[in-house]
Parts: structure tokens; sequence; C-alpha cells
């Protein structure tokens, strides 16, 4: 297995490629707004780094969000993409899994249950609740921090998202952003645990979003489509505006 | 042809508006054109929503790529190219085609073309009537962009003569449309209605056409507010309103002051052809009147099919084309969607990749010169 996971649903852009035993290579530059240009040159980067050619690669994984959606895109297009391109599976990931599985297998892990929070903006987070680093116990959702306070009181928790509001997460900790490694290491033992798609299974699976098939238990590989949480802000304009002065 | 195997063989990808569009193109021959439209998604919110469109685009890159793959009947790695609209246009909606562009030409090692959505316009007559005219007068008019522009060498050198000052001429169809509660989007409506009404019927404003305006610039915001006003009067008086009459005469003043404007422009510049794309090329009053005023100002017409009007892929894949063709230097990896890229970019050029091994020019014309050059000794 020869593994390329990226993620563009947190300010950082994030690449790492990973062999199957162990991480290879990685890469992770946060900036908010340059998901577009950034993410192309970090994969060539990164293959640069290990020898190796996007030919090689046998498996993308790659963040499905929640994330702010332009960014979010950025990710899952160039992920799909290479995998028509090249013929092999693609594989979502829930960002926020991702982020609790670092939180969840790092030395600073809590012994209980933790919370990832990661920054929705419009004052409000995205976020969800885990036993442990492979256990997610609801379903990822959007909420103002102060309507979930006391789902999240007395919880450690990761992300950047945590870090803004303090009042609610009074226990936040590292990692703010996905943390490429553990991206990869993440979709790299849920393959190996048997999880993954074959090729093009995730285009052809329903248009729905993600979120429908990804109920509270779900917590593995997902199909490679956007966890967006949110409907479009569109209005159906009113009724025509009379434009003959009174 | 024998040779038109040599033609460089470009896909191209556009998502600057509602149009998840895929072309392949051989030189200047149109291989594919395939399209997803998410413009039925729009129509409730009686205009395009650019996060609804972003979506689309993301639900139909790939499958449109497969599609125009298989309708060209040619393998990817045959390829020579890949070209995408780099702007100008809805942000998040190009940023879609740009990844999925950088991510197609990054897999299948072939180098990447960011290219000018206004220029693609033009350029997309040569898979229809064949080699761009040096140089080409061309009006582009549709829900996004209303402008005059002289194209000398359409991979290096476009200037803009005139623009709309207020709404594009798209725009315009889509509020009457609304005002008159014939739905979105307004051009196809308007122009249906209008056949069988009398375009003289009411005498609406024709904007900027006075001794004093820009004799180049559009202005379709009055107009607008006059037919508002003339329709609620009506009603106001308990009258009906004549729709098909306001439909024909107003389509009257848009389709006047376009052509009237763009004829003009060829005659001060020594333009001998005209082209016209954009959606509201597809206009039928407008294709008519041009005809008439450019057969009596001894101007050649040229307007592509409705289809290759309209946002599309081939448009880029027919401009990348001509960029390879003349050893334009292709785009970097870090190439960046700009919603306001100036149409005088016909492409975004790589950093590192402006100096051309001089053994391998072997450019059809070579008019990089003519920036040098003042425009009024251009022609004469
Ligand atoms: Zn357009």
């Amino acid at each position: 297995m020869l593994l390329l996971a990226l993620d563009t649903a947190t300010p950082a852009v994030t690449v790492a490629l990973h062999d199957g035993v162990s991480v290879v290579a990685a890469s992770s530059q946060v900036d908010a707004r340059r998901h577009g240009e950034l993410l192309l040159p970090a994969v060539d980067r990164v293959l640069a780094e290990a020898g190796v050619k996007l030919a090689e690669v046998t498996d993308i994984a790659v963040g499905v969000g929640p994330g702010p959606y332009t960014g979010l895109r950025v990710g899952l297009t160039t992920a799909d993409t290479f995998g028509f391109a090249l013929g092999v599976p693609v594989h979502g990931v829930c960002t926020l899994d991702a982020l609790g599985y670092a939180f969840g297998t790092s030395a600073a892990a809590p012994d209980g249950p933790f919370v990832v929070a990661t920054d929705a903006r419009r004052k409000e987070v995205y976020w969800a609740r885990y036993e442990d680093a492979r256990t997610r116990t609801t379903a990822p959702a959007v909420d103002r921090p102060a309507d979930i306070a006391d789902r999240v009181a007395g919880l450690p928790s990761a992300g950047a998202g945590a870090f803004l509001y303090p009042e609610v997460f009074a226990d936040a900790r590292e990692p703010r952003h996905v943390p490429a490694a553990a991206l990869a290491a993440f979709a790299a033992e849920r393959l190996a645990a048997g999880e993954g798609l074959p090729a093009g299974g995730g285009r052809a699976a329903s248009p729905a979003s993600a979120a429908d098939e990804d109920g509270p238990a779900g917590h593995g590989l997902l199909p490679p489509r956007p966890l967006y949480l949110r409907r479009p802000d569109a209005q159906v304009p009113k009724n025509y505006k009379v434009v003959t002065p009174r | 042809m024998a040779d038109s195997r040599d033609e460089p063989l470009v896909l191209g990808i556009e998502t600057s508006c509602d149009e998840t569009g895929v072309g392949v193109v051989r030189g200047t021959t149109l291989l594919a054109d395939a399209i997803a439209s998410s413009v039925d998604e729009h129509a409730r919110f009686g205009g395009v929503v650019p996060e609804v469109a972003s979506r689309a685009h993301l639900e139909a890159m790939v499958p449109t790529i497969e599609r125009a793959l298989k309708e060209a009947g040619v393998a990817a790695s045959d390829l020579d190219g890949i070209a995408v609209t780099a702007g100008p246009g809805l942000a998040g909606a190009l940023l879609v085609g740009v990844s999925a562009a950088k991510a197609y030409a990054y897999a299948l090692g072939k180098p990447l073309y960011g290219v000018n959505h206004l220029a693609s316009h033009i350029c997309v007559d040569q898979l229809e009537h064949g080699a761009l005219p040096e140089p080409t007068m061309a009006l582009l008019v549709s829900g996004g962009h209303s402008s005059l522009l002289l194209a000398t060498d359409i991979t290096s050198d476009v200037r803009p003569l005139g623009a709309t000052i207020d709404d594009a001429a798209g725009e315009a169809f889509d509020k009457i449309a609304r005002v008159l509660d014939l739905g979105f989007p307004g051009g196809p409506v308007i122009d249906r209605y209008a056949r069988e009404g009398d375009p003289g019927a009411i005498a609406f404003p024709r904007g900027l056409t006075g001794p004093r305006d820009a004799p180049y610039d559009f202005s379709f915001s009055g107009l607008k507010t006059s037919v508002a006003r003339w329709i609620e009067a009506k009603r106001a008086a308990g009258e009906d309103v004549p729709v098909r009459d306001v439909a024909a005469s107003f389509q009257e003043a848009v389709a006047d002051v376009l052509t009237r404007k763009a004829v003009r422009a060829c005659r001060d510049e020594g333009v001998d052809h005209l082209m016209i794309g954009g959606g509201v090329a597809a206009n039928s009053r407008l294709r008519a009147l041009a005809q008439e005023r450019c057969e009596a100002a001894g101007i050649r017409l040229r307007v592509p099919r409705p289809k290759l009007c309209t946002d599309n892929g081939a448009m880029v894949a027919a401009l990348g084309a001509e960029m390879v063709a003349r050893d334009r230097a292709a785009s970097d990896w870090d190439l960046s969607a700009d919603s306001s890229l100036p149409v005088t970019d016909p492409h975004v050029p790589g950093r590192s990749a402006h100096v051309p091994a001089p053994a391998a020019a072997h450019h059809h014309h070579d008019h990089d010169h003519v920036h040098e050059v003042a425009k009024d000794n251009l022609y004469s």
C-alpha cells in the first residue's frame, strides 16, 4: 500500500504519504486563504521527498470536513481527480475523526471521553464527542458553543474551535489543526482493517452528503463526499421591487 | 486532413459560473463539448447562487471529464495539455475547476494552461469558422459580461475598448423577465415573446448613445428602470401589459445599442471582422440586426452556434490549443483562481517558464512586439 492523504477542511493544508507501515513524508502549512495555491505544490514536495511518483500511489484518502466549503472543496476535487486519473480508490475521512485520532493517540491523550471542535466561522464550531481515539459517539454537527456547553462541560477538547471559545471549552489542548501524519495513519489503519472502497466507489455512491450515512456510530472511512452540515446561504427573492417613485 | 494529428490535443475545463464544462479539441477541431448545468437549481432564486454552483461543480467535475474523453474518443495519455478557466468568474466556482485541472495535469504529466474566460469566449469561434482573423473585434454579451474587445493575438494581446458601466446585457434580460413574471433565465423567454411583438411599439431609451458618451461603453440600468416603470404605469392604470410588445421593444433597444457600438468600433479601428460571443449572442434579434448592420458596413460577422456561445469547456480547450500551438508558457502548479483576472491577461504563464528555447521556436505568428506599439499606429 502507498497511501496519499490530504485535507483542506481546516486552515491547514495537509498532505502525507503512508507506505502501510509508517508515514514516509508529510507537509502541513497553515494559511486559510491559499488552499488552492498550496495543495498541489505540497503534494509534489511530499512525493519528491519520498522519492515516489504519483503513479505509484495505490490509495487516496481525503478529509471530507466538516469545514469551510471553499477550502474543503480544493482537497475533495483534487483527490477525486487523482483517483480518476490513476484509477485508484478515494477514501473519505471525517476531518474531526482525524483530529480526534491525533489527540487520542498522542502522548497527552486523555484517559476518558473528549471533544473535537474546529472553527465553523459565524460564531459556530464543527464538533463531535469521542470515547477514545477510534470511537466517535456523536454525529459531526455545527452549533453555537453556548448551545452545547452542557454537552461538552468538563471534557478535554482538541482543535482550533476549542481554543476560540475558552468559556465553553475550558480544557482546550493541542493539536489545533489536522496533523498530516495522523490523517494518513488513521486512513492506513482503517484500510488495513479492510474498510476501503473500490476505485470509483465513492463517486458511484448516492449523491447525498456523507452525513446521511454517517450516524453517531459510524466512525471509519466514508465516501469522498463533502460534509457541509449547512445549506447554502441563498434567499428566494421576495416580491418584485417597484421602481416607480411614490 | 493528413497532418491534423500534429495539431495540439487539449482538454479544457470551465467552471466560472453555473456550467461545469469540459471540452476536447484538436487544434481548431471540436471533438467533445460535455456540459453539466446547475441552472435549474438557481431558477427559484432568480439568479446564480455562488455556493449552489460550487457544490454542483464538485459533484459534476470528474463525471464530466469522463464524458468528454469518451465523447472525443481519445485517451487521456494522448493529450498535449490541460487548459482551465483561471478567471474572471465566481471565486469558489473557479477554484473547483482550477483544482481539478491541476490534479489532472499533474497526474497525467501534462502542461497546465490557466486561461482567461473572456479570451476563451472569443477563441471558441475557431472551432466554428476556422482561424481567427488578426485582428478580430469581439462583442461579448452574457449574464456576466458585456464588453467590446480588440483581439490582435488571442494568446497574448486582447485590448478592452469598452464594457458595461452597470448591468451586463444578460442581467437586463433576467430583470425584465422577472418584472414580467416570466421566470429565470430571462434571455430565451424574452426572445420567444418578442418574436410575436412589435419592436417599434414602445420607444425605450438607448443608454450611453449621446455624442459626449463613451463611444464603446454600455449601460443597461436606465433601460431596465424605464421598462419597469412603463409596465408599472400600465398596471397602475388597470390595463393589461402587452408582454410581447414590451419584450420586443426592450430587446430591440439592447440589440440596437450593442450592434451600433460594435460596428462603430470596427469602423474606428479599421477591423473588418466582428465576432459575437456569450450567452446573449444566442438572441435571435441581436444576430439578425448584427448581420444586417455588418453587411451594410462591409464587415464579416462571425457568431458561433448558440451552444458554443454560452459557457462551455470547448472554448477553454480552444484557447489552450492555441497556447500550445504558439508555444506559450504553461502555468505553474500554484496557479490560483482569480475572480477578477484582467481581460488583458489571456493566460497566466508560470514565473519560471518564460524563457523559450530558441531552437524550439516555430510559432505560427509572433505578435509579442505589439505590446509596445501605440494603439493608433497599429492599423493605419
Ligand atoms: Zn461567459
